[in-house]
C-alpha cells in the first residue's frame, strides 16, 4: 500500500482551513480575470442607474431635506449593488453544483465551510469593484461625501456587509434552485421588490401605514438611510419608527443578524446538496 | 486477501422511492468491481454513499478500512472520485485544475506542481496543459477528470460511468489508463451501463436493479449462468432449413432451435473440435447454402437480459442486431429452464 503514503494529508485544523479557502479564492479570482464581462455586467447596471437617477431624474425630483436628488439617491444605488449580489452568488454556486465540482470538493478531506466561504469572499471582490465604479459615477454627476474619513468608511463597510449577506442568500438560492434561468428570474424579482419597496429612491411618506412599516424595516431602506446619514447626504428622519430614526445604529445589528442566520443555514444546505 | 471496500445492507430512501434496498458488496484490494445496471438501478447512489457524499439510511460500509459515516475524513484521504459529469473547471487550464486539487490535498506548492506535471504527462494532456479546459474535447475532459481523481494517489478509486458519451477510441484510451491504475495496486469500483466495459475492466461484476443485487460473480461465472457456447448457422434461403435441421440434430446434444424469419439455427454441441467438424460435414452433406457458421458464447448482454428481463440501453441502440439477438435470448432462456 505504498500508494496511500502520497495521499496522507496533514491533519485538518484552522491553518489548513485558511489555506484551503485561500486556494479556492484564487480559483474564483482567476475566473474573474478570465471573464471580465462578468464584473462589467455587475458594475454597468448600477452605474447606469446613477446616470439615470442622478442626472435625468435630478432635474425633476427633489427630496425635502436634501440639496440635490443625487445626494439622496446614491445610498440607494449602493444598496442596489449589494442586492444584485444575490444573483451573482446563486449563479456561481449552482454552476459548480451542476458540473459536479462541488461533489469533487466534498469528496476531499477539507472543512465543509471552505467552498461557500471562498465563493462568497471572491464574489465580494466583484461587488467591491462595482462599488468603486458606482462611486466614480456618483462623483461625476456631482455627489459628494460631506463627512470625515471614519463615518465615510463606515458607510462603505455597511454596503459591503449588506453585499456579503446577500451573497450568502444567493449561495442558498443557488443550491436550492440549480436552474440558471429560474435563478435569474428570482434574483431580478428580489432586486426590483426590495429596492423599490424601500426609501432608497423616494421617502416613504406617501405610503399607507402598514406598507410603510414594511418598507421602513426593509434592510435596503435601513442601509441606504444609514449611508446617507454617515456621508452627510441627508439626516435621519426626526419622526417615525426606530428604523427611520436610528438607521446608523440599526444597520449593523440588522446585517449581523442576517449574516448570522444565512451563513449557518447555507452551510447546512450545502452539507446535503447533491447533484440532481 | 485485504478487503478494500465492504458494505452490508446499504439502504436509501427518497420519499416513497426506495433507491437502495440493502446492497451488500465486497471488493478485494487491487481488484476491480463492476457495478452493472440500468438507469435508476442505484449504481450512482451506491458510489455516492461509499465516497461519503451521501449517508445511508440503513446498513454500514467501510472503505480502505474506515467507516463511511463515522470516519469520513479518513475515507476522503484515501479515495478518488470521478463522477458522471467530468467535474473539471472549464475556466481554468488543465494544469491549474490539477494544481488546485493538489493544493487542497495539501501536497504543498511544490508537491502540487510536480504531481500536476506528472499526471498531465501520464494522461497525454501536456500539449493542452496551458489551455482552458472549456476548449477540451470530451475525451480530454474525461482524462483530466480521471487525473484529478488520482491527485492524492488514492488507494480506492470510484468511477461513475467513466466513459458515458465518449467515442470508441477515447474509451479505449481511458480503459487502458484505468488498467494502469489497477496494475499499480489501486482498488476500483466502476459503474457502467456498457457490458463491454465491465467485461474488459472488471474482475468481478455485481448486477443491480431497483436497488437490489441480482447477481454477483466474475464475468465468466455470470455468462455460464446463462448457458454454454453454441453454434449458430445462418442459411441463404428458407428452403434448406428442414434439411439443415435434420443434419444438425444428429450431431447436437440438445435439439436445435430455429428462427425461421432470419433463417438461423442455434444448436448446442458436445465439447471439442470433433463436434464442430461433424456439424460442418453434416451441413456440407445436405448441400444447403450456408452464409454464417459461428460459435457464439453468451455476452454480458445476455446475462443482463437474463437477470433483469431488460435490454441494456446499448442494446436498444443497435436496431437490427438487437432484434436478432433478442430472439436468440428468448430461445436461450427457454432452453435453460
Amino acid at each position: 500500500m505504498s500508494a496511500t503514503s502520497f495521499g496522507t494529508v496533514a491533519p485538518g485544523g484552522f491553518g489548513t482551513g485558511v489555506s484551503d479557502t485561500v486556494a479556492l479564492i484564487g480559483r474564483h479570482l482567476r475566473h474573474l480575470r478570465r471573464t471580465p464581462e462578468k464584473i462589467i455586467a455587475v458594475t454597468l447596471t448600477p452605474v447606469a442607474m446613477v446616470g439615470i437617477l442622478g442626472y435625468l431624474f435630478a432635474s425633476v425630483v427633489s427630496v425635502q431635506g436634501t440639496a440635490q436628488y443625487h445626494d439622496y439617491v446614491m445610498g440607494g444605488v449602493f444598496a442596489q449593488v449589494a442586492l444584485s449580489c444575490v444573483g451573482v452568488a446563486a449563479l456561481g454556486v449552482s454552476a459548480d453544483l451542476r458540473t459536479g465540482l462541488i461533489d469533487r470538493f466534498r469528496s476531499l478531506p477539507m472543512a465543509r465551510s471552505t467552498v461557500l466561504v471562498s465563493h462568497t469572499a471572491a464574489d465580494l471582490v466583484t461587488s467591491a469593484v462595482a462599488v468603486v465604479g458606482v462611486s466614480l459615477a456618483g462623483l461625476a454627476v456631482g455627489w459628494r461625501i460631506h463627512k470625515g474619513f471614519l463615518p465615510a468608511a463606515l458607510g462603505f463597510v455597511l454596503i459591503l456587509a449588506f453585499a456579503y449577506a446577500m451573497l450568502w442568500l444567493g449561495a442558498l438560492l443557488g443550491m436550492v434552485m440549480r436552474n440558471a434561468e429560474a435563478i435569474n428570474g428570482v434574483s431580478a424579482l428580489v432586486l426590483v421588490i426590495f429596492s423599490f419597496l424601500s426609501s432608497s429612491f423616494m421617502p416613504l411618506t406617501g405610503l399607507p401605514t402598514w406598507l410603510r412599516t414594511v418598507a421602513e424595516w426593509n434592510p435596503v431602506s435601513v442601509v441606504s438611510a444609514a449611508c446617507r446619514q454617515l456621508w452627510g447626504n441627508a439626516p435621519a428622519a426626526a419622526h417615525g419608527s426606530l428604523a427611520v430614526q436610528h438607521p446608523v445604529l440599526l444597520a449593523p445589528i440588522l446585517l449581523a443578524a442576517m449574516i448570522g442566520v444565512l451563513m449557518p443555514v447555507s452551510m447546512r444546505v450545502y452539507r446535503t446538496a447533491v447533484v440532481r | 486477501m485485504d478487503i478494500a471496500i465492504q458494505a452490508s445492507g446499504l439502504g436509501k430512501r427518497y420519499g416513497d422511492h426506495q433507491a437502495l434496498a440493502g446492497v451488500d458488496l465486497e471488493v478485494a484490494a487491487g481488484t476491480v468491481l463492476g457495478l452493472l445496471g440500468p438507469n435508476g438501478a442505484g449504481k450512482t447512489t451506491t458510489v455516492r454513499m461509499l465516497a461519503t457524499l451521501l449517508e445511508p439510511d440503513s446498513g454500514r460500509a467501510t472503505v480502505a478500512g474506515f467507516d463511511i459515516v463515522r470516519q469520513q475524513r479518513e475515507v476522503r484521504r484515501r479515495i478518488g472520485l470521478a463522477g458522471q459529469y467530468a467535474a473539471v473547471d472549464g475556466l481554468l487550464t488543465g494544469r491549474e485544475n490539477l494544481e488546485l486539487l493538489g493544493t487542497l490535498l495539501h501536497l504543498g506548492r511544490k508537491g502540487a506542481r510536480s504531481r500536476a506535471s506528472e499526471l498531465l504527462a501520464r494522461f497525454e494532456l501536456e500539449g493542452a496543459a496551458e489551455k482552458p479546459v472549456q476548449t477540451y474535447s470530451g475525451g480530454m475532459r474525461r482524462r483530466l477528470d480521471l487525473a484529478s481523481a488520482l491527485i492524492a494517489a488514492p488507494s480506492v478509486l470510484f468511477l461513475d460511468e467513466p466513459t458515458t458519451g465518449l467515442d470508441p477510441a477515447s474509451r479505449q484510451v481511458l480503459w487502458q489508463m484505468v488498467r494502469e491504475q489497477v496494475g499499480q495496486g489501486v482498488t476500483v469500483l466502476l459503474t457502467t451501463q456498457y457490458l463491454e466495459e465491465a467485461d474488459f475492466l472488471a474482475d468481478r461484476i455485481l448486477v443491480i436493479d431497483k436497488g437490489q443485487v441480482l447477481a454477483e460473480g466474475t464475468p465468466d461465472e455470470l455468462k455460464r449462468k446463462v448457458g454454454e457456447e453454441w453454434l449458430e448457422v445462418g442459411l441463404a434461403d428458407a428452403d434448406g432449413l428442414e434439411a439443415a435441421l435434420a443434419a444438425l440434430a444428429k450431431v447436437a446434444v440438445a435439439s436445435p432451435t430455429v428462427d425461421r424469419a432470419s433463417r438461423r439455427i442455434s444448436v448446442q454441441l458436445a465439447d471439442g473440435m470433433g463436434a464442430i467438424t461433424a456439424a460442418a460435414a453434416a451441413l456440407e452433406g445436405t448441400g444447403v447454402e450456408v452464409v454464417d457458421f459461428a460459435l457464439r458464447r453468451p455476452s454480458l448482454d445476455d446475462v443482463f437480459f437474463h437477470l433483469t428481463g431488460r435490454e441494456t440501453d446499448q442494446g436498444q441502440d443497435a436496431s437490427d442486431a438487437s432484434d436478432a439477438s433478442a430472439t436468440t435470448h428468448d430461445k436461450r432462456a427457454k432452453e435453460n429452464q
